[in-house]
């Protein structure tokens, strides 16, 4: 039987009219900037890729009530949806061209954002707010990035943790499975001797078998280390640190950017955290004004939920791209390419006072600022000198 | 004592295995079919359970009864929406696709409905911790509650399929359909029936899963469901023992293979250990082994 | 001209509509009708066809569910990469890229020979099960390995620092970072791969084809009938099957070559037991044992996702329902006689033709 034919025709046929279907969600008859953001909003990184989004559009609303970029209003385009994969970046990509895209504001996760950047290279202007692996902006001199790299971030720890004599002998329990987190800890554990760190334990698990420590834990307890490094985002460092407390392991815990919202997981015994210390860009419950009036906008909008650094960090970047815009007098008539060429040498001559910090970019769209390094204190993140 | 220390980390996950196991092999056993979305079913019960405490302010028990009931109706529903008019289909393949579908679904309603941050799990189960050896082995509660559940759950279906009418209707169902329709079986009836026992065992998986690894996403499911269709198989797929045994089995094999060999290559570890066990034993440790006929 | 028997006919209307389907899409494309998605899609839809094919072999044609398929694509895609990033400009780019092909089928076909010789002592459900197994042991293998080129040769370990390199060294794998810039080493035949991946599609049909209806495929259909009556006439089953299964895993691996090449990041962690099931999906969807079918259904199947982009955050729940709807519509008995009823109906007040 040949009846596949019409189930097709069915299904085309709704594919058809999906795509007919209107998408930007604020149409006006003027010309506005079409920004477009990439990232997880489905499937396992799903609650990093929303947060980018979500905080993106409260930038925006605040730019355009500001009255927008050289006097034009900023639209952010329907969320491109990646589900962390770099295949389906490209396609999502594409598509927000399709729809007008002029810079994107993404990739949210790294190996989708090396893939989507070698597209974007010389093209379209590219930002990513968090794709932390060294290859995501080399594709191209069009591409900047606004997080700290991985393995900045993985020796800057080792460098942090020496210089402030935390401990000598250190463990490591990171997901061997995903990127970001491999990527941090490979630097960590080649620069860990450089500055005179022992690395006792390097303990793995994967993102198939992200919920049972036990024997990692033990073996971290039994190593004798006095410091634990967790390379990881902090849904899983939720569940680590409930086990480590589980069998009592005294040592201190040391995490990088993803350990960035722990203290907002609903239902999470903040008291586990106690004592954490972790270099992060970004406090949700700094008293700065910035902040402040950030996390409530970005409340407000979404259902009381508090942003992370991925949201601030993505904050920033259309903060970024507003100075930018500005610095290269860039109007939405002119095409992907030129706006991409300005914009990337105006990059170079702003600075800006962003939740992240004061930042500048270098050449090869590096962001030059400093990390904070924080401890959790009562429930809240204190900074550590 | 690491040894027994590492041991009783494996039967600690393993019994979460085993209790998601014995729902599978239940639906399997009965309605021949591989329900891949068993494991967001248990995700469901998970979010209903803990929206019921903390949204609604019920307590605890009056939550897993929620828990359960509306995940019985799920499945019911599932079941007669999704996979009965495919029953007779000619490959039974279409039904297991069906699920795939029926599992993307429940996995994106969740998202929809919960959003994506992951949410820790309040604990439900104040259960004392054993301590054995001095302070030197503790068995947490969650553990042993889960133990028990386990036991109370594989003794009390062994017996309803063996001891009551609907039961034995549903061996009858599970030998041969189409027989057991003459024989005057409600097919339908008894179908259904098994997949409100194996769903309404899904909300109680999920509040165990979701007490041992108290985190909660809408993939949280789909993990545990894989893992605990390996335990299934490895048992001998349909044998109530069976899924119990390749459940605790499979925990105690991956956290050995963890210990003992590498943390990186332990899933690796454990499906090569699924795949020895099955080219001795092709039907699996419980497995009936079934003989061919021309 | 000679009447075709129908079988080559067949075989005919499956070129003919990859051909057609080629031409449409490059007539658009040359006219600028094709957007930047479609455009994008093209490669990818290549890659699945392929694979969809491949898997059509095993289970339509062999019987058997295979759910490892991924890990025959992650074993051609990641042999050929490192291929391709060891070589680097020591060869022009078309030489390297054919190179490329027959590394990763190969590869992949030891694979399935490797995985074959104890899977396919089991039936059903259980051969599932193990298929699963292996392709999720693959890829928990491939993704702890680390790769690098120096003067000395090729280094490989399984941890980050213990691959010493000396200057001027390059590290190709990096564990779950992957083998990135693969694509850029073929900048220059890119806008070539879609023409590429048609012609590869066209030898997966020739191979499958000819395969199915030979006198190999016969007795592979024959054992997948009936295993006992063909063994009984002297068929030597598991030879059969095996063949098919290695024929399949090495296709996999030209899917996985293609898709490696057309991207430059190649992470491990997509190639899981989902991509298989999704695979699979396609195969079911198509009709099982029909190729036309499993073309149409990878392309609408791969493709309703993308369309569906605008629908935001509801994107994935309408592909859900969708796929499920379509299986019900297409293999739930009483949809089936709703639809022969209906076409009868139809068919009866169309005026009748006579057939040629």
């Amino acid at each position: 039987m040949r009846n596949w034919k019409k189930a097709l025709g069915v299904a085309a046929a709704v594919a058809m009219a999906a795509t007919t279907l209107p998408t930007a969600v604020f149409a006006e008859g003027e010309e506005t900037f079409k920004i477009g953001i990439i990232g997880p909003m489905t499937g396992d990184y799903a609650q990093y890729g929303t947060n980018v989004y979500n905080a993106a559009v409260v930038a925006a609303e605040e730019i355009n009530a500001a009255g927008g970029i050289n006097g034009y209003q900023v639209e952010i385009l329907a969320a491109g949806d990646d589900q962390g994969d770099p295949e389906k970046a490209v396609n999502a990509y594409n598509d927000l061209l399709d729809k007008g895209m002029q810079m994107l504001c993404g990739t949210v996760t790294s190996g989708a954002c090396i893939a989507v950047g070698a597209e974007a290279a010389e093209t379209t202007f590219l930002f990513t707010p968090s794709g932390s692996a060294v290859d995501c902006i080399t594709a191209g001199s069009n591409e900047f990035r606004m997080c700290f790299t991985d393995p900045m971030q993985g020796s800057k720890s080792a460098e942090y943790i020496a210089e402030k004599g935390l401990a000598t002998k250190v463990a490591v329990l990171y997901d061997s499975m995903a990127d970001y987190n491999v990527g941090v800890h490979d630097a960590f554990v080649e620069a860990a001797p450089e500055f005179g760190l022992e690395v006792v334990a390097d303990e793995a698990y994967t993102t198939d078998s992200n919920t049972d420590y036990s024997v990692q834990l033990g073996k971290i307890k039994e190593s004798g280390a006095e410091l634990l490094f967790l390379p990881n985002y902090y849904s899983d460092n939720a569940l680590i640190l409930q086990q480590a407390a589980d069998i009592d392991l005294d040592v201190i815990i040391f995490g990088v950017d993803g350990m960035d919202g722990i203290l907002s997981v609903e239902n999470f015994d903040t008291s586990l955290a106690e004592g954490v210390m972790l270099l992060t860009p970004f406090s949700a419950t700094a008293e700065d004004e910035a902040t402040v009036n950030f996390v409530t906008a970005y409340k407000a909008a979404n259902n009381d939920e508090t942003p992370n650094q991925f949201a601030a960090d993505a904050y920033d970047v259309l903060y970024a791209i507003k100075a930018a815009a500005e610095d290269a007098g860039i109007t939405p008539d002119m095409s992907n390419e030129d706006i991409s060429a300005a914009m990337s040498a105006s990059m170079l001559n702003i600075e800006i006072e962003g939740l992240t910090g004061t930042a500048k970019w270098t050449e090869d769209g590096e962001c030059d600022k400093s990390p904070k390094a924080v401890v959790i204190k009562d429930g809240v993140y204190e900074m550590m000198e | 004592m690491s040894f027994i220390s590492y041991l009783k980390d494996g039967i600690s996950l393993g019994s979460v295995y085993a209790i998601i196991a014995l729902g599978y092999t239940m639906v399997y056993g009965i309605a021949k079919m591989l329900n891949f979305a068993h494991g967001d079913v248990i995700m469901v019960g998970a979010f209903v359970i803990l929206t019921a405490i903390t949204k609604a302010g019920l307590s605890p028990l009056l939550s897993v009864v929620l828990g359960v009931i509306i995940c019985t109706v799920l499945g019911v529903v599932i079941e007669m929406v999704a996979y009965r008019p495919l029953r007779k289909a000619s490959s039974n393949l279409a039904v297991l696709i069906t699920a795939i579908g029926v599992s993307y679904l429940l996995q994106n309603l969740a998202l929809l409905i919960f959003g994506a941050d992951a949410k820790s799990f309040v604990p439900v189960i104040n259960f004392p911790s054993l301590t054995l050896f001095d302070g030197r082995l503790t068995i947490k509660g969650v553990t042993i509650v889960t133990i028990l559940a386990c036991i109370i759950i594989m003794v009390g279906l062994t017996l309803f399929v063996s001891k009551t009418k609907p039961g034995r209707a549903m061996q009858a169902v599970s030998e041969d359909r189409d027989a057991a329709q003459l024989m005057g079986v409600n097919v339908n009836a008894t179908i259904s029936l098994t997949f409100a026992i194996g769903s309404g065992l899904a909300a109680i998986a999920g509040l165990l899963l979701c007490s041992a690894y108290p985190t909660l996403t809408p993939y949280t499911g789909a993990m545990p469901g894989i893992k605990a269709f390996v335990a299934a198989v490895f048992g001998g797929i349909g044998s109530i023992p069976g899924a119990m045994v390749g459940g605790i089995l499979l925990g105690v094999i991956e956290i050995f293979g963890r210990a003992y060999i590498s943390s990186q290559v332990a899933d690796a570890i454990v499906f090569a250990v699924l795949i020895i066990v099955l080219l001795v034993k092709p039907a699996g440790l419980f497995g009936k082994n079934i003989q061919e006929k021309v | 001209m000679k009447k075709m028997n129908k079988t080559t006919k067949n075989n005919f209307i499956n070129y003919g509509l990859v051909l057609v389907l080629f031409a449409v899409a490059q007539t658009l494309s040359a006219t600028g009708n094709l957007s930047n998605l479609l455009q994008g899609l093209l490669v990818p839809l290549c890659v699945y066809t392929i694979a969809s094919i491949s898997l059509n072999l095993v289970v339509g044609f062999s019987g058997e569910l295979s759910l490892g398929h991924a890990g025959f694509m992650c074993v051609g895609a990641y042999s050929s990469a490192l291929f391709s990033n060891v070589v680097g400009d020591a060869l022009p780019s078309v030489p390297r890229l054919i190179l490329a092909i027959l590394v990763g089928a190969a590869v992949a076909a030891v694979f399935g020979i490797l995985i074959g010789v104890p899977v396919l002592r089991l039936r059903g459900d259980y051969l599932a099960i193990v298929t699963l197994a292996f392709g999720e042991i693959i890829k928990n293998l491939v993704n702890i390995l680390y790769v690098g080129v120096d003067e000395n040769g090729i280094h490989v370990t399984t941890n980050s620092s213990g691959l010493k390199l000396a200057a001027g060294g390059k590290k190709i794998m990096k564990g779950a970072l992957g083998i990135s810039g693969t694509s850029t080493l073929y900048k220059d035949i890119k806008p070539y791969f879609f023409l590429i991946g048609v012609i590869l599609i066209l030898i997966t049909l020739f191979i499958v084809q000819n395969l199915v209806h030979s006198r190999s495929g016969r007795a592979i259909m024959a054992a997948r009938d009936n295993r006992i009556a063909a063994e009984s006439i002297g068929i030597n089953v598991t030879k059969y099957k095996l063949l098919a299964f290695t024929v399949s895993a090495a296709l996999a691996g030209v899917a996985g070559v293609l898709y490696a090449h057309n991207i430059s990041m190649l992470k491990v962690s997509i190639f899981d037991y989902n991509l298989s099931i999704m695979i699979l999906v396609y195969v079911v969807l198509g009709g099982i044992g029909s190729i036309r079918g499993s073309i149409i259904a990878t392309i609408v199947l791969y493709a309703l996702p993308e369309m569906l982009r605008g629908f935001s955050t509801y994107r994935m729940l309408i592909y859900a329902i969708v796929l499920i709807i379509m299986m019900l519509f297409n293999w739930a008995p009483a949809a089936i006689d709703w639809r022969k009823r209906v076409l009868e109906k139809i068919h009866n007040k169309l005026p009748k033709k006579e057939a040629a």
